[in-house]
């Protein structure tokens, strides 16, 4: 257990956080032929697109009621339902996330008399599903954003336990957090298909947010995702997984409604977490753990013993949020690294269990004075901390949102054996080039001999 | 070969074990004679051979250097099929000094000859003496083919061809004004220092707080220049590589100064070193200071360490590196509250086994099998907790589940001296209580029997 303070000051210096309501539509662009719509002014919307291109480097789905000054003070609700008409017209969307913010939270917003109005003026897209989710960005984070969202999904498109469709015992649930990246998604399909087992995985960024061309070229809703179809057959799964704390709330009401037994994994990086996972898919498939696995997991192994010198004693500092914060000091810390400093954007109950002597819920000014206060010799957070790393002379790994500066990034697996095993190598390899060696002696007798004036070689 | 100096010298038969076909780890006299020379910094070594000889070894030392790096630059003749056969060797060598005079102007050229060249029998020391000549810079010749023997013979060419061809060329620059009243500055030299991954440098200012000015440290962060003036210091430290002893040796002989061997791994041992140069340069002023600086120093590293000593006390170490490691290395784990159970005496001369015996008592267990099997088996044996050697057997010992603290030469952190000790206790402590070796000594939950035969 560990004390976390809250920063009492007035001013945030360097955010790390980004609101709810964007984490709210990275959920819903999980969803197969979905639009995120955010209830709110346009700049709201227009600025977590740009964050989201940047980030993924794709076009994003994204789209608002751009509430004017009269709307915001004379009630918005034909906004919304002009918003859900166009959308569905122009768009095609088989579902829409209704997202509120700020602004239509203040508002005072009814969201579900609105969607009433919408299904009664416009019977003709009755077939495309509505999901609220109320994510006001004065609450939360990213990640919890994400998590209501997930949590709206299941109340909203999982069907009830009375029209349980057949169960199909090769078939899988997997809730997601926003802490997964595409990559990692795409890491743990195959890892669960390595058993012979089906996943349906909700949201399903790793299946619209991977960055692949399509023969449409470009479409205005989201790429990939989960099926309608699939999401229809979800009560009829075997068992569910469930990856990352942020979302307990969303298991807890799919388990409620659907009876499915649920296994909950607050990370899969490391070799405990990932042989917890891995011993849990062998039970359900009642399969031998694969060769292949078997293999990954040598091979993390020998990369743990290669670099335990380089990472074991790092003085590490992460900033992210809470899921991403307590999987990576967890896995840092079974390497023998200290955790020195750690920075969650919003407060988690779980992150009193992150093994670190400093735990400060707040920016990344807090974040950049405890790291240089702690002797950080690494830091963990998004792009933004490119100029932190290098005021402070420590390495950079880039994790989280946005990383706007490195292609490929939403492609990089965290989880699994050989995500575990990249990561490894990654830290190490920063650890490395940023080694401090003993700076050199220049000894006082060197004094007007020609060792004062020594410049390095080169061809002259 | 004669060498009044070694402890192997009485002995009917010779000192240095043969190696056995099919089972030898470790360098030829070339690499020796490379390594010992390569940290003189403002030198370009020049390598006479084939790519064989350079192709895989080049920069891979972790000496450093406070200035040029020049060193650092990869030389190779690189002789080929037709040089050979046409005898054209020597002609190359001759351009290859050529250019390097012309692009890098270097201090001195020094040129490796390796096992092609000298079964070819060029005539190196001719074309070393026209090119010097012409192009107005000291070439000198290192005859090191890798066949005339080991490592250690290999330290002994270099030692004796810097002996024969540098030292004695040159004298020092004029001392330096007199800064503190009453204090006096003597010259000393450092012989088989290396100063990997700058760790002299923990120890360099120590000596300038002391009056003592190091002429030469041979021949880490050293210059030409300064190896011209070695014979003039007035008391010597042989600091690792009973191959070197002979340089000081010859330079008490033939210039009257006095040498001693020590080391600076460990707090104990840098203390001692210091005050042998106190005892040999006969200064009781030097004396005093020296006594008042091991005090402060030595409580500064006590504070430091007590955390990893704390959680060190108890470990049972086997070190495995040979030469004057194997028990320079011993005293630091005593600092430490480590135990060490056995120690490799691989390059161990009969001195550097003495050593060992009054270290660790008559009954210490010495291992002089080189092989790593045998090593592994043998750590498992004495229940030792953590293996101290060389990076040769940092893959092995890993791969079988052991801690291991690699203290060999191409490392980039620094152990000498009381900054060093403190760094020591902080990767012992890293390496030995790694949460890793938990880990991955567990069977995963599907599976009953535990890796290792279950003896990590």
């Amino acid at each position: 257990m560990n004390e976390i303070l809250f920063t009492a000051k007035p001013l945030s210096i360097n955010p790390l956080k980004a609101g709810q309501t964007i984490g709210a539509a990275l959920a819903i662009l999980g969803l197969a032929k979905s639009m995120p719509l955010e209830h709110g002014a346009r700049g709201c919307t227009s600025f977590d697109k740009l964050f989201f291109i940047r980030h993924f480097r794709e076009p994003i789905a994204l789209q608002t009621t751009a509430m004017d000054q009269f709307t915001a003070i004379l009630g918005a609700d034909g906004n919304v339902v002009e918003a859900l008409a166009t959308i569905c017209r122009k768009n095609q969307a088989e579902v829409i996330g209704l997202i509120t913010t700020g602004l239509s939270e203040m508002q005072g917003a009814d969201i579900p008399r609105t969607i009433a109005a919408f299904r009664a003026e416009c019977p003709q897209y009755a077939r495309t599903a509505i999901v609220p989710v109320s994510a006001s960005d004065t609450l939360g984070c990213l990640e919890t954003g994400f998590a209501e969202a997930v949590k709206a999904i299941v109340a909203t498109l999982v069907p009830a336990g009375e029209t349980r469709t057949p169960v199909l015992p090769h078939q899988v649930n997997v809730l997601t957090s926003a802490m997964l990246t595409p990559g990692d998604i795409d890491a743990i399909k195959i890892w669960i298909e390595a058993f012979g087992l089906t996943p349906i995985v909700l949201p399903d960024i790793g299946d619209s947010l991977d960055g692949h061309m399509i023969d449409q070229g470009f479409a205005t809703v989201s790429y990939g995702g989960t099926a309608a179809a699939d999401i229809a057959k979800i009560s009829g799964s075997a068992a569910t997984l469930v990856i990352g704390s942020s979302i307990g709330a969303a298991a807890d009401l799919l388990k409620e409604r659907t009876g499915i037994a649920d296994y909950r994994f607050p990370s899969l990086m490391g070799l405990n977490a990932c042989d917890g996972f891995t011993a849990v898919l062998s039970r359900i498939s009642g399969r031998p753990v694969p060769a292949r696995l078997e293999r990954e997991r040598a091979r993390l192994l020998d990369a743990m013993v290669d670099c335990q010198f380089q990472i074991g004693g790092a003085r590490i500092a992460i900033a992210a949020d809470a899921d991403l914060l307590t999987a990576l000091s967890a896995f840092f810390e079974s390497m023998g690294a200290s955790v020195v400093a750690a920075v969650a954007s919003a407060r988690a109950d779980y992150l009193s269990d992150v093994p670190t002597g400093s735990m400060v819920i707040g920016d990344l000014g807090d974040f950049e004075n405890l790291a240089h206060r702690n002797e950080a010799e690494l830091i963990v957070t998004n792009s933004h901390g490119v100029e932190i790393a290098r005021r402070l002379g420590a390495g950079l790994l880039r994790a989280g949102f946005p990383v706007y500066d490195s292609y490929g990034a939403p492609m990089k697996s965290w989880v699994g054996y050989a995500g575990s095993r990249q990561t490894l190598f990654d830290v190490a390899n920063l650890l490395t080039e940023h080694y401090r060696e003993i700076r050199p002696y220049r000894s006082k007798y060197w004094r007007g001999t020609p060792r004062e004036r020594e410049t390095q070689a080169g061809p002259c | 070969m004669d060498e009044p100096a070694c402890a192997h010298n009485g002995k009917s038969k010779s000192g240095c074990a043969k190696p056995q076909p099919g089972a030898t780890q470790g360098g030829c006299c070339f690499d020796g004679a490379r390594n010992a020379l390569l940290p003189i910094a403002d030198v370009a070594h020049l390598v006479h051979g084939p790519i064989g000889c350079t192709g895989s070894s080049w920069d891979n030392r972790g000496t450093r250097s406070s200035g040029t790096d020049l060193y650092r630059i990869g030389m190779t003749t690189d002789l080929s099929e037709m040089d050979v056969i046409l005898g054209r060797g020597a002609k190359k060598l001759y351009q290859a000094i050529r250019r390097i005079a012309e692009t890098y102007r270097p201090a001195a050229v020094f040129v490796y000859v390796t096992c092609v060249p000298a079964m070819q029998g060029d005539d190196v020391a001719v074309v070393i003496k026209n090119a010097s000549a012409k192009f107005g810079l000291p070439v000198v010749l290192i005859d090191c083919a890798g066949f005339y023997g080991n490592k250690n013979l290999g330290n002994r060419i270099a030692g004796d061809a810097i002996y024969k061809y540098v030292i004695g060329t040159r004298e020092p620059d004029p001392p330096p004004k007199v800064e503190r009243p009453g204090i006096v500055t003597h010259d000393v030299n450092l012989i088989g220092e290396w100063n990997v991954g700058g760790e002299f440098w923990n120890v360099a200012p120590l000596f300038d707080r002391l009056g003592l000015r190091i002429l030469c440290t041979f021949s880490g962060d050293a210059r030409f220049r300064e190896a011209q003036t070695m014979h003039r210091a007035e008391a010597n430290m042989v600091v690792c590589s009973k191959a070197m002893l002979h340089v000081a040796r010859r330079l008490k002989e033939e210039y009257g100064a006095p040498y001693f061997e020590g080391s600076f791994y460990g707090m104990a041992d840098t203390s001692a070193a210091l005050r042998h140069f106190a005892k040999l340069l006969a200064d009781p002023i030097l004396d005093s200071r020296s006594e008042e600086l091991i005090e402060q120093e030595e409580a500064r590293v006590r504070l430091a360490v007590e955390p990893y000593r704390q959680r060190l006390t108890g470990k049972r170490a086997l070190i495995f590196s040979g030469g004057y490691k194997s028990w320079s290395l011993v005293s630091a784990m005593k600092d430490l509250g480590v135990e060490v159970v056995a120690t490799g005496i691989e390059k161990s001369t009969e001195e550097d086994k003495a050593r060992i015996h009054a270290l660790m008592g008559p009954d210490a267990r010495l291992i002089s099998d080189n092989d790593q099997t045998a090593l592994i088996a043998a750590f498992h044996a004495f229940k030792a907790d953590i293996l101290i050697a060389g990076d040769r057997y940092i893959y092995p010992a890993w791969k079988s589940g052991i801690p291991l603290l690699d203290v060999d030469h191409v490392r980039r952190i620094g152990y000498a001296g009381y900054e060093g000790m403190i760094e020591l206790a902080r990767n012992l402590d890293r390496a030995a209580n790694s949460p890793v070796w938990r880990d991955i000594g567990k069977a995963p939950p599907w599976r009953a029997a535990p890796p290792f035969g279950g003896l990590a």
